[in-house]
């Protein structure tokens, strides 16, 4: 049944024009939300008793953690998936997805610094949830590294997938280094559904932002993979006639 | 409204250094990984085109010299 219905998009011309009918509704639905989230996020939600006007720093720096490991998540599927059933379409998505979650690791750690500073008194430092965060960011690079480091694309996605594989390991990390070590970092403040630990005025806009940011990651997936499939493919012809007639029209 | 005006806006309670830092930052980030993802994917559609038409042209001159052959079967000879 699951695989009547997932075959057509083992298809590499079905996915890449699925990603493409994807793309511009995920864009604008990411514009949408990330402006209304944005402006909510930095005039309207309220300051934090304790933490003042830096907790609008929240607005960017939970989104952009959660993202960072759930599109780690998705990256080690798709590597698993590639190495079982040799899909050739999951290394696609793979090698999408592994410069978008390094930036939004990037984005976290940046923002956690910025936050850090004036809350802590430090920019960094070395515990549990900080260093698992960055180890997180060199999983990524490495990733990144593997999949470029060999012509061969099946060969890159193989030794990509097993990092990516071997990486998860950093994923429990990362999440219960809070509760598992002594921490200057906070607990999760979102994560306990059903006993919100934050007020309703700041949680929807926290909401809008992430689903503004899940949106744009999606967008930015869709139009990263639909590189990849090309660069792949690039002998079949119906690439070769997709590029000649995109050529013939800029050419008109 | 928690602001009452532009400059207390932009003071963020004291923090604005480290509010603007981190919205800046990000804003950059993003900012780029949009344009190298677009840039990559023409990129890729240009490497192909590249590709075609060099493929052509090589079709193009392999034809014309067979075509030439043809002409004069024993020029050669």
């Amino acid at each position: 049944m699951m695989w009547k219905w997932l075959h057509p998009y083992a298809n590499p011309e079905v996915s890449y024009h699925f990603a493409g009918k994807l793309l511009p509704w995920c864009t604008r639905l990411a514009f949408i939300f990330l402006s209304v989230g944005m402006v909510w996020a930095l005039l309207f939600a309220p300051a934090d008793y304790q933490q003042g006007d830096t907790f609008r720093i929240f607005y960017l720096h939970v989104p952009a953690a959660m993202l960072s490991m759930g599109i780690y998540l998705g990256m080690a599927i798709a590597a698993l998936s590639s190495l079982v059933w040799q899909l050739k379409l999951a290394d696609a998505s793979a090698a999408a997805m592994a410069p978008i979650g390094a930036t939004f690791t990037f984005i976290a750690l940046v923002t956690g610094a910025a936050w850090g500073k004036p809350m802590w008194g430090t920019w960094w430092i070395w515990d549990a949830r900080l260093t698992s965060e960055l180890i997180l960011l060199f999983l990524y690079l490495g990733v990144i590294a593997l999949h470029n480091a060999f012509e061969d694309k099946s060969l890159a996605g193989k030794a990509a997938g097993i990092l990516a594989l071997v990486g998860v390991i950093n994923l429990p990390i990362i999440k219960y280094s809070v509760e598992w070590w002594n921490t200057l970092h906070q607990g999760a403040t979102v994560g306990k559904l059903g006993q919100p630990s934050m007020s309703a005025d700041m949680f929807w806009p926290f909401l809008v932002c992430f689903i503004g940011f899940s949106f744009f990651v999606t967008a930015l997936i869709c139009l990263r993979f639909r590189s990849e499939v090309l660069t792949r493919n690039s002998m079949r012809p119906w690439v070769r006639t997709l590029v000649a007639n995109e050529e013939n029209k800029h050419a008109i | 409204m928690q602001f009452d005006s532009v400059s207390a806006f932009l003071d963020m309670g004291g923090y604005g250094f480290y509010v603007w830092l981190s919205y800046g930052v990000s804003f950059a980030a993003l900012a780029l990984l949009v344009t190298s993802s677009i840039a990559g994917h023409k990129k890729a559609k240009q490497q192909i085109a590249q590709r075609q038409k060099r493929e052509a042209k090589l079709r193009q001159a392999a034809e014309q010299q067979n075509a030439h052959a043809h002409d004069n079967p024993n020029r050669e000879h």
